[in-house]
C-alpha cells in the first residue's frame, strides 16, 4: 500500500513537471486529486484496513495528497506567469515609432514679451490701461505739449483720417486720458498697444509697431524713481547683471528728458556688434512728466510731479532675441514663428 | 549740424581734446554727436607745386610730362593726366610717399616715362563734386591766391580738422549756430567763450531803403544796404569754412551771408539792390500769386504765406527763400541786405506747405535769437565790405520791434531737488547754471534765474531741472523705487485675453498680429453692417494700406497665403485684435474700436501618418474651435445656417449668443479664397471678445451622488431638420430630469427614404436627491419620443 502511494505520488508530479499549460494541470489535479482518482481510492478502502495500520497508511495518503497538490500548485503559477509573459511579448510594440503629438499653438513673440512685461510692471504696483488706436490730434499730440505748430511733430509723420483724427503715433495719448480720467489722483500704469508711423515698410521701420507707456503721478515721484523703477525693470527683462545708463534727450512731454541705455547683454558691456562696440544699447526714452502735460490734465504740478517712459516692444524682441528685420513680426511665417 | 572743431577752437579752447573726446563729452551732457569726421584721416605728404614746364608725352596723347617745384633742391618730373594743367600753375602734388584716400603714391614709371608723384584733384582728396568750381571738376585744381611750393594743402585747405555732426533735438535751436555751440561747450568745460566784437564802417550817405510792415508774422525787419561791391570768389579760408559745414561756396556776398548764418544762428539775404530797388514791404501772400524762387521753380502761394515784396511784387519767401527775380549775381554791384524775425510757425507752415526746406527755414522755423538780428546784420554787411570791395551805407533800414530782454524764472532749490529727488545744494545748482551764462541769484531757497534770449528752450522751472540735472550727471543721480506702496493688477480684461489666447493655443492655432491697415477692398470684405462708412487714410503711402479693418480675416487669409506659398499647407492661426466700425459719416467721432478673436485654418488638422491618422479640417473642426473657446470661458453659443458675404453659402454658421449674433464661422466662398488669396479650402471664424468674457462669480453647485441612466434613441426624419431643432425639442419635452444629450449617429443611404435621414441620440436622465425609478425615465423618454413624432414627423426606430 505504502510502495503503491509512492508511486502514485512519482507518477503524479512527473506530470506536474512534464505540464505547460494550465489544461493539463488541471487535468493531472482531476486525475490524482479528483473523487475518482486513486488516492481517494486507497483511502475509501482503509475499512478493510486493521485498526493499527489505519493511521499510518491515512498519514501517507494525506502527505502524499498534499505533496502533489503543493507541488501543482506551485506549477499552476509558474504556468500563469509563462502564459502572460508570452501573452505580453506578443504584444511587444515599436516604442520608438512617432507619438501622436498633438498640435499646439504658440503665442505671438510681441504677446510674450508684451506680456513679460505686464507681469514685471504689476509686481511693481502698476496696472494697464488702454486707449484708442485712432485717436484725436487733442490727445496724441496737444495734450503732450505738442500745439500744432511745435517743431517736434516733425519727428514723427502721421498718418491723419480727417484734420483732427489720426491713428496714433505713440501710446502716450493714453497717458493723457488716463490723467484725466483720474482726477487728480495719483497714477501707476503701464500701456501697451498698437502705434503707427507713416514710414515704408523695411528692415528697421514698420508702419505699425507695438509700444508700452509707464506713468507714475504722485505727490514725490522724482527722477531718482524713474531710475530705480528703470534699473528693476531692466534687470528683470534682461538678466540682473545688466545696467542702465541715462542720457539728456528732448521729448515735448518730459523735462527733464532722458534716453536709456542698459548695459549690452550680448557682451557685457566689453563691445560688441550688437552694442556697435559701445558696450550699451539705447532702449527706452523718459523722463518727468512735463508740468504743462500735468497741468492740461488737471494737475495741480506745484504739488503732483510723475515720471514717464516708453519704449518699442519690436526693438525690446529685436535685440533680446537676435532678430534682425521688423517685418518678420507682421508675416506671421511659420518658420519665424516656431521659433519662440 | 555740423561743426568744425578748428572754427570752435576761435571761440573756445578746445584744442587740448582730440575730436573724440570732444564728442563724448557733448554726447554726455545732452546734445548727442553722431558721429566726428577727422577729415585729414586719409591724406599725407600732399604739398604745393609749381609746374615749371610741360611737355607732350612721347607715347601717349592724353598725358603731360611736367616739372614741378615741390620745395625741394631740385624739381621733380611728374606725369599727368588732367587736361587743365598748364606750366606756371600752382597745384597740389602727393609726393613719393603720400596718401590719398585709398592710394599710396610710389615712384612710377607711365608709359616709359618716370612719374614722382602726382598732381591731384580735389575729388581725389575726398571732396565731395559740389564744393568744387566747376572748371575744376573734370581736372586738377589750381591756387589763386599767393602759395609757396612746398607749403603742406592740408593747411592751406583747411583739413586738419575734425567735424562734429550734433544730432539736435528740437529743443536746442540754440545750437544751430557756432555761437550757441560755443556756449554749450563752454559751460561743458568749465570757462568762459570769447566773441569778437562786431563793428561795421559805415561810409557816405544814408541809404534810402524803407521798410514797412503789413503783417504781424514778421515783429521786426532790418536791412543794410552796400553798394560798390565786385561779385567775385571768396578767399580760401572762408569756403574752407563753408565746406567744412557742409555748405557749397557761390560767390563772396552769398557766401558771407551762409558764413554768418552758420556762425551766429540768424539767416540772412542779400537783394541784387538794383533789382530790388528802394522799398520793402512786408506783406501775407496774395491767394494764387506766383513767384519764382531761387532755384527756378515756380511756386503758387497763398494767403498763410509770409512774403517780402518791392512794394509791388514778392522778393523773397520770407525766411524761406530768395526769389530768382532779385538774385544776386555777376554783374551786382549795389546789394540790400536782409536780417529779420519771422514767426516760427508761419515759416514752419510756408515751408512744410511748398515742401521747402533751406538752412534759413530750419532756423526761423525755431525761433531765432532776438539779440543777434542786428548784430548778424552788421557782421555781414562789414565782412562783404572786406571781401567784396563795397561801402556800407549809413543807417539800418528797419521796422517793427523785438523783446531782447532777459526772461527770468523763479524757481526754487527745493523744486529742483524734489523733481530730480536729490539734495542738492543752492551753491552748486548755481554754479552749474552760470556755466551756462544764466544769471543766477540765490537767495535761501529761493532761485531766481535770468536767461539770455537765445536760450529759448529754457522757459519754465522744469527746464532748469534738466540744465542742473545734465550738467550735474545722470550717472550721479540716486536711485530708488517710488516710496508709496502701490495696488498692482492685471485687469480682468487681460486676464480674460489670456484666457482666450491659452484656450486657442493649446487647441492647435497659434497667435498671428497682421497691420489693421488694408486695402479698401479688402477691409470690408467680410462685413455685411450696411451702416459702416470704411475708415480711409487721408494720405496712404500705398492703396495696399490705406483703410482700417472692419474684420480680422483678410489679414488672417493672407497669413495663410504666405506660408502655403511657402510649403507649409497644414495652418491653423488665430488672431485677437480691433476692428475699426465707423458709424459716424461726418467722421467727426472716433471709430468703434470692437476687440475680435478670429481664427483661419486649413489642410490637416491632426495628422499621425506612421498611424493612419489623417483629420482634415473642415467645418466642424472650425466650429468644434469655436464651442471649445464657448466652454473655456463659460460662455453658451448657439450656431444657426447663415448667407454670408465672402462665405461658402452651405458651410457657413451665424454664432449666437443669448439671440444675437456675435460672430460667424464657416468656409471661405471658395472662388474668393481661390482667386483672392489662392487659397483652396479654407475655414475661418471671426467673434466679438465680449461675447466670451463674464464677470459672474461661479456657485458650487454640489456633486450629484445619485446613478443616472441612460436610454438611446434613434428616429428618422426629414432630411432638411437641423441637428440643433431636434435637440432642443428633446430637452424641452424631457423636462428637468434629462442631465445630458449626445447626438452619437447621423445616417442617410440606403436604409431610409432619400429625403430621410436618421439620428441617434443618447439621453441621461438623473436625478439630484435620490435615485430615478424606471416609470419615472420611461415616462420622460415617451414625451421625448412622443414629442419627437408629433413635431419632426418622426419615425422611431429599434
Amino acid at each position: 500500500m505504502r510502495e503503491q502511494l509512492e508511486t502514485l505520488q512519482q507518477e503524479a508530479i512527473g506530470l506536474v513537471e512534464q505540464a505547460t499549460t494550465q489544461k493539463e494541470l488541471n487535468d493531472v489535479r482531476i486525475k490524482y486529486l479528483g473523487k475518482k482518482g486513486p488516492i481517494t481510492e486507497v483511502l475509501r478502502g482503509m475499512g478493510k484496513l486493521s485498526a493499527e495500520e489505519r493511521p499510518v497508511v491515512g498519514e501517507i495518503a494525506n502527505s502524499v495528497r498534499g505533496a502533489i497538490q503543493e507541488r501543482l500548485e506551485a506549477r499552476l503559477e509558474q504556468v500563469k506567469e509563462e502564459e502572460m509573459a508570452a501573452k505580453l511579448a506578443s504584444e511587444t510594440i515599436d516604442v520608438t515609432l512617432p507619438g501622436r503629438i498633438k498640435r499646439v499653438g504658440r503665442p505671438h513673440l510681441l504677446q510674450q514679451v508684451t506680456d513679460e512685461m505686464e507681469d514685471i510692471f504689476v509686481g511693481l504696483g502698476y496696472t494697464i490701461a488702454e486707449g484708442p488706436e485712432v485717436e484725436q490730434d487733442l490727445f496724441n499730440f496737444e495734450m503732450l505739449n505738442l500745439p500744432k505748430d511745435h517743431p517736434a511733430r516733425d519727428m514723427q509723420d502721421s498718418f491723419y483720417i480727417t484734420d483732427e483724427i489720426l491713428m496714433r503715433t505713440h501710446t502716450s495719448p493714453v497717458q493723457a486720458r488716463t490723467m484725466l480720467a483720474a482726477k487728480g489722483a495719483p497714477i501707476r500704469v503701464i500701456c501697451p498697444g498698437k502705434v503707427y508711423r507713416r514710414d515704408e515698410d523695411d528692415a528697421t521701420h514698420s508702419h505699425q509697431f507695438m509700444q508700452v507707456e509707464g506713468l507714475v503721478v504722485g505727490e514725490e515721484i522724482s527722477m531718482a524713481d524713474l531710475k530705480g523703477t528703470l534699473e528693476a525693470f531692466v534687470k528683470r527683462m534682461f538678466g540682473e547683471a545688466r545696467e542702465i545708463r541715462l542720457r539728456p534727450s528732448f521729448f515735448p512731454f518730459t523735462e527733464p528728458s532722458v534716453e536709456v541705455d542698459v548695459s549690452c547683454f550680448k557682451c557685457g558691456g566689453k563691445g560688441c556688434n550688437i552694442c556697435k562696440q559701445t558696450g550699451w544699447i539705447e532702449i527706452l526714452g523718459g523722463g518727468m512728466v512735463h508740468p504743462h502735460v500735468l497741468e492740461m490734465a488737471g494737475y495741480d504740478s506745484t504739488v503732483m510731479s510723475g515720471f514717464a517712459f516708453g519704449m518699442g516692444i519690436e526693438r525690446i524682441a529685436m535685440l533680446k532675441h537676435g532678430v534682425d528685420d521688423i517685418r518678420h513680426f507682421y508675416t506671421n511665417d511659420v518658420r519665424f514663428s516656431e521659433q519662440f | 549740424m555740423l561743426v568744425s572743431k578748428k572754427w570752435l577752437n576761435e571761440f573756445v579752447d578746445v584744442s587740448k581734446l582730440s575730436g573724440e573726446e570732444l564728442a563724448d563729452l557733448i554726447t554726455k551732457n545732452g546734445i548727442e554727436v553722431e558721429g566726428v569726421d577727422v577729415r585729414d584721416v586719409e591724406l599725407k605728404n600732399i604739398v604745393v607745386g609749381h609746374v615749371l614746364s610741360k611737355e607732350k608725352h612721347p607715347e601717349a596723347d592724353k598725358l603731360n610730362v611736367t616739372t614741378v617745384d615741390i620745395g625741394e633742391e631740385e624739381p621733380v618730373q611728374i606725369v599727368c593726366g588732367a587736361p587743365n594743367v598748364d606750366a606756371g600753375q600752382h597745384v597740389i602734388v602727393a609726393r613719393v610717399g603720400a596718401r590719398l584716400p585709398g592710394i599710396k603714391i610710389k615712384r612710377a614709371k607711365l608709359r616709359g616715362v618716370v612719374s614722382e608723384g602726382m598732381i591731384c584733384s580735389l575729388e581725389e582728396l575726398g571732396f565731395e563734386k559740389k564744393y568744387i568750381r566747376e572748371d575744376e571738376q573734370d581736372g586738377i585744381h589750381t591756387f589763386r591766391e599767393p602759395v609757396t611750393p612746398g607749403q603742406d594743402v592740408l593747411e592751406l585747405l583747411g583739413l586738419h580738422d575734425e567735424v562734429l555732426e550734433l544730432g539736435l533735438t528740437p529743443n536746442r535751436s540754440d545750437c544751430l549756430s557756432m555761437y550757441g555751440v560755443a556756449h554749450e561747450v563752454a559751460a561743458i568745460l568749465q570757462t568762459k567763450p570769447s566773441f569778437s566784437p562786431v563793428s561795421v564802417n559805415e561810409e557816405g550817405e544814408k541809404t534810402n531803403v524803407s521798410v514797412s510792415l503789413e503783417s504781424e508774422e514778421c515783429p521786426f525787419y532790418a536791412a543794410r544796404e552796400i553798394t560798390g561791391v565786385t561779385i567775385g570768389e571768396s578767399p580760401a579760408w572762408l569756403k574752407n569754412r563753408l565746406i567744412a559745414n557742409g555748405i557749397r561756396p557761390i560767390n563772396n556776398v552769398v557766401d558771407v551771408t551762409n558764413f554768418v548764418l552758420l556762425e551766429t544762428g540768424q539767416p540772412l539775404h542779400s537783394f541784387d539792390a538794383a533789382k530790388l530797388g528802394e522799398k520793402i514791404v512786408v506783406r501775407q501772400a496774395a491767394e494764387g500769386e506766383r513767384f519764382v524762387t531761387l532755384d527756378e521753380v515756380e511756386r503758387t502761394l497763398d494767403p498763410s504765406m509770409l512774403v517780402i515784396t518791392d512794394g509791388v511784387r514778392p522778393v523773397a519767401l520770407a525766411g524761406v527763400m530768395g526769389g530768382a527775380n532779385t538774385e544776386v549775381d555777376q554783374a551786382t554791384t549795389s546789394i540790400i541786405l536782409e536780417s529779420a524775425y519771422f514767426a516760427p510757425a508761419s515759416v514752419r507752415k510756408t515751408s512744410r506747405v511748398l515742401g521747402l526746406r533751406s538752412d534759413s527755414s530750419a532756423r526761423f522755423e525755431k525761433g531765432v535769437d532776438p539779440n543777434r538780428v542786428l548784430l548778424a546784420l552788421d557782421r555781414a554787411a562789414g565782412m562783404i565790405a572786406e571781401l567784396a570791395g563795397g561801402r556800407v551805407l549809413a543807417g539800418v533800414a528797419q521796422a517793427g520791434s523785438l523783446n531782447t530782454e532777459d526772461r527770468l524764472i523763479e524757481a526754487s532749490v527745493s523744486y529742483i531737488n524734489h523733481r530730480l529727488g536729490m539734495e542738492l545744494p543752492g551753491e552748486l545748482m548755481r554754479e552749474l547754471l552760470e556755466r551756462l551764462g544764466l544769471g543766477v541769484e540765490l537767495s535761501g531757497d529761493a532761485l531766481t534765474v535770468s536767461i539770455p534770449s537765445r536760450r529759448g528752450d529754457l522757459t519754465i522751472p522744469a527746464d532748469l531741472s534738466e540744465e542742473v540735472a545734465r550738467l550735474y550727471g545722470y550717472d550721479a543721480l540716486e536711485s530708488r523705487l517710488p516710496a508709496e506702496a502701490s495696488r498692482g493688477y492685471l485687469p480682468k480684461r487681460n486676464i480674460q485675453r489670456r484666457l482666450v489666447r491659452r484656450t486657442l493655443q493649446g487647441a492647435g492655432l497659434s497667435q498671428a498680429i497682421t497691420y489693421s491697415l488694408t486695402s479698401e477692398e479688402r477691409a470690408m470684405q467680410f462685413n455685411e453692417q450696411q451702416d459702416l462708412h470704411a475708415v480711409k487714410l487721408a494720405m496712404p503711402i500705398s492703396e495696399a494700406r490705406s483703410t482700417l479693418r472692419t474684420s480680422i480675416i483678410p489679414g488672417l487669409l493672407e497669413v495663410a497665403q504666405h506660408n502655403i506659398a511657402r510649403q507649409h499647407a497644414d495652418l491653423a492661426f488665430y488672431e485677437l485684435g480691433s476692428v475699426y466700425l465707423q458709424r459716424d459719416a461726418s467722421f467727426e467721432e472716433l471709430p468703434l474700436e470692437q476687440e475680435h478673436i478670429a481664427g483661419v485654418m486649413t489642410g490637416l488638422q491632426e495628422q499621425h501618418r506612421s498611424q493612419g491618422v489623417l483629420i482634415k479640417t473642415d467645418f466642424f473642426v472650425a466650429k468644434g474651435i469655436v464651442e471649445t473657446l464657448a466652454r473655456a470661458t463659460g460662455s453658451s453659443l448657439t450656431f444657426e445656417a447663415a448667407v454670408r458675404r465672402s462665405m461658402h453659402p452651405g458651410r457657413t454658421a451665424n454664432v449666437l449668443k443669448d439671440g444675437k449674433v456675435i460672430g460667424f464661422v464657416g468656409q471661405v466662398h471658395p472662388v474668393l479664397s481661390k482667386e483672392q488669396y489662392g487659397l483652396k479650402e479654407v475655414y475661418v471664424f471671426e467673434l466679438e471678445a465680449s461675447a466670451f468674457s463674464s464677470d459672474a462669480t461661479v456657485l458650487y453647485e454640489g456633486i450629484n451622488r445619485f446613478p443616472s441612466t441612460s436610454r438611446d434613441l434613434a428616429i428618422v426624419l426629414g432630411r432638411d431638420v437641423p441637428a440643433s431643432d431636434v435637440e432642443q425639442e428633446i430637452r424641452q419635452a424631457a423636462g428637468p430630469l434629462l442631465k445630458h444629450v449626445e447626438l452619437f449617429d447621423v445616417y442617410t443611404g440606403e436604409n431610409v427614404a432619400a429625403d430621410k435621414k436618421s439620428f441617434a441620440f443618447s439621453l441621461r436622465y438623473q436625478d439630484a436627491e435620490r435615485t430615478l425609478v424606471d416609470e419615472e425615465v420611461t415616462a420622460a423618454h415617451t414625451a421625448v419620443t412622443d414629442a419627437l413624432v408629433a413635431r419632426f414627423d418622426a419615425e422611431l426606430r429599434g
